[in-house]
C-alpha cells in the first residue's frame, strides 16, 4: 500500500537520497552561471543604462527648470524696476507741469498786478492834473470876477 | 481501488545507472526539459535588447526588475549585486519546476518506472538547492566579513550560541522539506482527486497548486536571500 512505500523501500521511496543530489546541485550551478551570462548580465544592462537615462533626464530637466524659474523671477524683477521708473517718470513730468503752471501763473498775475498798478497810477496822474485845471480855471475865474468886480466900480 | 492509488507511484524512480551510482533518471528528464524551455525563451527575449522594450523583452525586464527587488530589500543595497544571479537562478528554477510539475501533463508520458513530475518534488532536488543556499551564505558571511562573520553566532548575547548553531542545520531542513512537501503534496493531491472525479473539480485545486508552485518559489528564493543578508549585515 502506498502509506508503507513512503519510508520503508531499501530501494526507492519518498526519500531515497542519491546521486542525484550532487548532480541537481551541480546543475542548479551551472544555470547559476549560464542564467548570469545570458539573462541577468545583459537585461541588467539594458535596465540600468535605462534608468540612468531617466534620472539624467529627470536631473537635465529640474535643472531646466531651476533655470527658468530665475529667469522668470529676473523679468519679474525687471518689470517691477520699469514699472518704478515708469511711475517716476510720470510723477516727475507731473510735477514739472505743476511747476510750469504755478510760474505761469505767477507771471500773469504779476503783469496783472503791474498793469493794474500802472492804470491806477495814471488815474491818479490825470486826476491830479483834472483838479490841477480845475482849480486854476477856478483861480483864472475867480480872477475874472475879482477884475469885473473892480471895473465895475 | 488501492491497486489505483499506486497507480500514482509514490516513492518510484526511473532508475539510471551511471558507473556503479545510480540517479533518478526522471527528475533530470523533466528538468532538462523545463530548462530549456526556459533557456529558449530567455534567449529569444534578449536577443534583440532595445532601449524601448517590446514583447518577450518587456516581460524579462520584469522578472529582472522583481528579482532585484527582492534581492535587494532582502541581502541590502551593498552586496546584492553578488547574488542576484544566484536568488534569481533559485527562484526561476524552483517556479519553472513547480509550475511546470503542474501545467505540463506528465502523466500521459509512460516511463518504464516511475514518472515524470515537477523536480522539485524529488528531496534530492531540495536538498541540493537548501544546500547550495547554506553553502551560499556562509560564503557571503566570511568572503564579505571575515572571520568576524562568527560574531553572529553570539549576537546579542553569547547564550544565543546553541541555537545559532542549531539554526545552520534547521535552515537548509525547513527550506528543503517545506518546498518537498508542498509540491509532493501539491502533485498527490491532484492526482487523487483526477483519480476519484475526473471532471471538474480537480480544476480549482489545480489553481491552487499553481498558486501554491508560485508562493513557494517566492519564499524559496526570499528566504535564501533573507538567509545571505543575514550573514552578511553589520552589527553595531
Amino acid at each position: 500500500m502506498l502509506a508503507f512505500n513512503f519510508f520503508g523501500a531499501t530501494e526507492g521511496g519518498l526519500f531515497d537520497i542519491n546521486a542525484t543530489l550532487p548532480l541537481m546541485a551541480i546543475q542548479v550551478v551551472a544555470l547559476t552561471y549560464i542564467l548570469n551570462s545570458l539573462f541577468f548580465k545583459p537585461v541588467g544592462k539594458v535596465v540600468e543604462k535605462r534608468e540612468k537615462f531617466v534620472s539624467n533626464n529627470i536631473i537635465e530637466a529640474k535643472n531646466k527648470l531651476s533655470e527658468v524659474k530665475k529667469l522668470e523671477a529676473d523679468l519679474l524683477t525687471q518689470l517691477q524696476s520699469a514699472r518704478t521708473e515708469a511711475q517716476r517718470i510720470v510723477s516727475e513730468a507731473e510735477n514739472e507741469s505743476d511747476k510750469l503752471y504755478k510760474e505761469a501763473l505767477e507771471l500773469a498775475n504779476n503783469e496783472a498786478n503791474a498793469s493794474k498798478e500802472k492804470a491806477r497810477l495814471e488815474i491818479e496822474s490825470q486826476t491830479s492834473a483834472a483838479r490841477d485845471q480845475l482849480s486854476k480855471q477856478a483861480d483864472d475865474l475867480s480872477e475874472l470876477i475879482v477884475n469885473r468886480l473892480i471895473l465895475e466900480k | 481501488m488501492l491497486t489505483n492509488f499506486a497507480a500514482l507511484e509514490v516513492g518510484q524512480h526511473l532508475y539510471w545507472q551511471i558507473g556503479n551510482i545510480r540517479i533518478h533518471g526522471q527528475v533530470f528528464l523533466t528538468s532538462w526539459i523545463l530548462l530549456g524551455a526556459l533557456l529558449v525563451f530567455i534567449s529569444l527575449g534578449t536577443k534583440k535588447m532595445e532601449n524601448d522594450p517590446k514583447g518577450l523583452q518587456n516581460l524579462l525586464e520584469f522578472l529582472w526588475d522583481y528579482i532585484r527587488d527582492l534581492a535587494r530589500t532582502q541581502i541590502g543595497e551593498k552586496v546584492y549585486r553578488d547574488w542576484m544571479p544566484f536568488i534569481g537562478t533559485l527562484f526561476l528554477f524552483v517556479f519553472v519546476s513547480n509550475w511546470g510539475g503542474a501545467l505540463i501533463p506528465w502523466r500521459l508520458i509512460k516511463l518504464p518506472s516511475g514518472e515524470l513530475g515537477a523536480p522539485t518534488a524529488d528531496i534530492n532536488t531540495t536538498i541540493a538547492l537548501a544546500l547550495l543556499v547554506s553553502l551560499s551564505y556562509f560564503y557571503a558571511g566570511l568572503s564579505n566579513k571575515g572571520w568576524r562573520y562568527f560574531e553572529y553566532y553570539v549576537h546579542p548575547t553569547p547564550i544565543m550560541l546553541p541555537f545559532k548553531i542549531l539554526e545552520d542545520f534547521t535552515k537548509p531542513l525547513s527550506l528543503s522539506f517545506r518546498l518537498f512537501g508542498n509540491i509532493l503534496a501539491d502533485e498527490l493531491v491532484v492526482g487523487v482527486l483526477v483519480f476519484l472525479v475526473p471532471l471538474i473539480l480537480p480544476i480549482p485545486v489545480m489553481f491552487l497548486g499553481l498558486f501554491t508552485s508560485a508562493i513557494q518559489a517566492l519564499i524559496f528564493a526570499t528566504l535564501a536571500a533573507y538567509y545571505i543578508g543575514e550573514a552578511v549585515e553589520e552589527h553595531h
